[in-house]
């Protein structure tokens, strides 16, 4: 008797328990092997791009909040960079130190959940994840203290930030940063030695440099497969010049290199948080700014370097109260173009973790 | 008979005067055996539900505690009560056949999965004597081997009649994987069976002065990870990983028959602690305590030791699994029970005047695993699978790709 086989379609997603949200992957399988991938965005689509050109430029700061949920600190300053950059705001000293605070805060808050998730993908069964929320909640905590949000923050305002930091603010953040490095340090034993961990992620969706620049790859992915490029260095937006950090590379772009990327980039934004405080300058926090902003006609781009790559935005202004065009350069859809070109020929398993270390949230990729 | 003493030996004691009681109204002997066989079973029943359930229990608190959380607590003392609140509620729930599912096979898959994880209970010795098992048969092991390994027809009927693609790989792993493992874990207690030269459950609990665990260390290794792999357990769950096929063979399964699977489980996981405790950490033997207490210790040892490995390590990919059993445990199992039977030949022609225990082995044989082991995970053994070339693939199938109409079930 003659076996036959033949592919057949599976649709993981919109709705997977590793999907993050509503994300679909048309996938065809000869086995277990993936012959064919096709994402298919849209399924979170808000349409905020468009409602943005109708409220004001304050009005628009909530949205940000809303784009990758997991990080509203970034996308909320790359609007105000971007807003301040039109209208021409300069931002008093201390409001530019909380904010770099709060971004790096941030950052290492999402790249603690990147990699819980990654872990949780491959298997862990919430144990990884849960250490890493730990600590994950402290910052969370701290922004609490900062602004009294947990999630979406709405925190940075037009020429400053909404709230200078009380006064239990800065003991806080020290504690935490004292911490930090030791449960950083564990979580790394534990996890980038573990046998079972490099034998699913050694190697698997490699990412190469050619193809990470050709297909606008940015963030710790593109950092992953060696390319040198993080805007905080070679673009310095804010105050990012005052800083002494480096910038951590992997060596070939597999799966295990972009997991180290961001636990390396976990303790360079310590280091930058660390310096933040000895600077910090007393003064206000947020600059007099009209509360219907007219910026002057033209157009302005900014880009930040954020968790997940290159978060810009492109705003047009007609001189009127709201933007006339509202346009996100959203680094984790960008980031996803390259799903299908590293997940070929690799096994179900390895696509769910290969596209967990891409690391999204559907809020950003679809907006 | 003093009370204690009846007391600790209860289980058996209770069918012993059951029995006699019965033979007193001068019954015929066959209804004789059909009551006894009632009551052992309904004993069996009596030992794995409250054991299952304190199972589930365990399982939600102690991996919420390795994960930083505090678990079920509302249900009464410690969250005590939990199993049953989840069972009423799966008891009211719906149950959902796929409407273009094979609806007799998806409906007797549970049925086959919770009766072969029963089956195997007859044989387990839970305290000396003849009526320590329900019934201690001869070929005790070699009934546990064939019953256990049914499960794999009841997981691929659940894959099977779900028509379900989540279903369908997960049942294929299933099947794959739990043949694979058979066959080392089989050889693995070869080597027990070898040392003993019985295969009676209880014979084997009999002859371990100490436990075979630091006898047959390799054997023990290979079982337990074949019975990890057996019980879809981390890091081998791939018949159920969660994150890549949802719920597996089971995703389509909802209400009572869910439960069945789920139960069935657990179950499953009691009876694999039982075997081990049996075949390798000296069954229900050990000083001072009553013997039910030292076979409930270990069993939750075992099971202890299981839910620790669950909440620590990550799930490997089903090619490197199969690798695993394949390249790794089955030469080494078979190293062991070329190893084991030297052994006890030696024993049995020249040493057996020594002591009555082979005590020089036991060193003996845990140098060896650490050599074997090491040896051949270094110089032998290499997971390979990796990325295929997807070009071949297509080049090898003319009916072309992405047509939904090629459904797997239909």
């Amino acid at each position: 008797m003659e076996l036959k086989t033949q592919p057949f379609v599976l649709n993981i997603g919109p709705s997977h328990p590793s999907t993050h949200g509503v994300f679909r992957m048309r996938v065809t399988l000869d086995g277990e092997v993936i012959v064919e991938l096709e994402p298919i965005f849209g399924y979170l689509h808000r349409g905020i791009e468009k409602l943005a050109e109708g409220r004001t430029y304050t009005q628009n700061i909530p949205f940000t909040d809303r784009f990758d949920y997991a990080a509203s600190m970034m996308n909320n300053f790359a609007y105000v960079l971007a807003v301040e950059k039109l209208a021409g705001i300069k931002v008093p000293e201390r409001a530019e130190y909380l904010r770099v605070i709060a971004a790096e805060l941030m950052r290492i808050a999402r790249h603690l959940l990147a990699v819980g998730f990654l872990t949780n993908d491959m298997g862990a069964m919430m144990t990884p994840l849960l250490y890493m929320w730990r600590e994950r909640e402290k910052i969370v905590d701290l922004f609490e203290m900062l602004c009294g949000q947990r999630l979406t923050y709405n925190y940075m305002r037009i020429g400053g930030v909404s709230h200078d930091a009380p006064p239990e603010f800065l003991p806080a953040l020290r504690k935490f940063l004292k911490e930090m490095p030791d449960f950083v340090n564990e979580y790394d034993q534990l996890l980038a030695e573990n046998e079972v961990l490099l034998a699913r992620t050694k190697g698997v969706g490699i990412l190469p440099a050619d193809l990470a620049i050709n297909s606008s790859v940015s963030g710790p992915m593109l950092r992953a497969s060696g390319v040198k490029w993080d805007i905080r260095k070679a673009d310095p937006y804010s105050i990012y010049d005052r800083f002494d950090f480096d910038i951590p590379t992997g060596a070939v772009g597999d799966t295990y290199d972009r997991y180290r990327v961001r636990i390396e980039e976990i303790r360079q934004s310590t280091r930058i948080v660390e310096q933040a405080i000895e600077q910090l300058p007393p003064g206000e926090v947020c600059a007099k700014v009209p509360t219907l902003l007219r910026p002057p006609k033209g157009d302005a781009y900014t880009r930040i370097e954020a968790s997940t790559g290159e978060l810009g935005f492109y705003l047009v202004s007609d001189g009127s109260i709201a933007p006339y065009r509202f346009r996100v350069r959203s680094p984790e859809l960008l980031n996803l173009t390259v799903l299908r070109d590293i997940s070929i020929g690799w096994k179900i398993a390895d696509l769910i973790v290969i596209f967990a270390s891409i690391d999204i949230a559907l809020g950003e990729v679809d907006r | 008979m003093n009370a204690w003493h009846y007391f600790v030996n209860l289980l058996p004691n209770v069918r012993s005067d059951f029995i006699s009681w019965l033979q007193g109204f001068g019954l015929p002997s066959s209804l004789i055996i059909f009551l006894d066989s009632l009551i052992g079973i309904t004993l069996i029943l009596l030992f794995v539900f409250p054991v299952v359930m304190l199972f589930i229990w365990m399982e939600r608190r102690f991996i919420a505690r390795f994960q930083l959380r505090p678990g079920p607590n509302r249900c009464g003392p410690l969250g005590l009560l939990q199993p049953v609140a989840d069972a009423v509620k799966i008891l009211v729930k719906e149950v959902i056949v796929p409407a273009k599912g094979d609806k007799l096979v998806h409906w007797v898959a549970p049925i086959i999965m919770f009766f072969a994880a029963f089956m195997v209970f007859a044989v387990f010795p839970i305290g000396s004597g003849v009526r320590g098992a329900f019934a201690d048969l001869n070929i005790g092991i070699l009934y546990v081997v064939a019953i256990s390994s049914l499960a794999v027809i009841g997981i691929f009927m659940a894959g099977w009649g779900s028509n379900n693609k989540y279903s369908l790989i997960g049942a294929m792993r299933g099947v794959a994987q739990l043949i694979s493992y058979e066959v080392p874990m089989v050889l693995s207690i070869v080597g027990v069976v070898l040392i003993v030269g019985s295969l009676q459950m209880g014979e084997i609990v009999g002859r371990q002065t100490v436990p075979f665990m630091l006898l047959q260390p390799l054997g023990f290794l290979i079982y337990f990870i074949g019975a990890m792999t057996e019980l879809n357990r981390s890091p081998m769950d791939m018949i159920e990983a969660d994150s890549e096929i949802v719920a597996g063979y089971f995703t389509e399964y909802s209400g009572m028959n869910f439960a069945m699977f789920y139960l069935a489980e657990y179950i499953n996981a009691l009876a694999v602690a039982i075997i081990v405790t049996t075949l390798f950490l000296s069954g229900w033997k050990g000083p001072f305590l009553p013997f039910w207490f030292w076979f409930l210790l270990k069993v939750v040892a075992v099971f202890m030791f299981i839910l620790w490995m669950r909440a620590t390590l990550v799930r490997l990919r089903i090619d490197q699994v199969m690798a695993f059993s394949w390249k790794f445990l089955l030469p080494v199992a078979l190293i062991n029970v070329f190893i084991t039977a030297a052994e006890v030949l030696a024993w049995d022609t020249w040493m057996s005047g020594w002591t009555s225990f082979p005590w020089p082995f036991i060193f003996l044989n845990f140098a060896i695993a650490a050599v074997i082991i090491i040896v051949w995970s270094r110089l032998f053994f290499k997971t390979g699978g990796g990325r295929v070339e997807v070009g071949r693939l297509r080049a090898r199938d003319s009916q072309g790709y992405g047509a939904d109409s090629q459904a797997p079930v239909s």
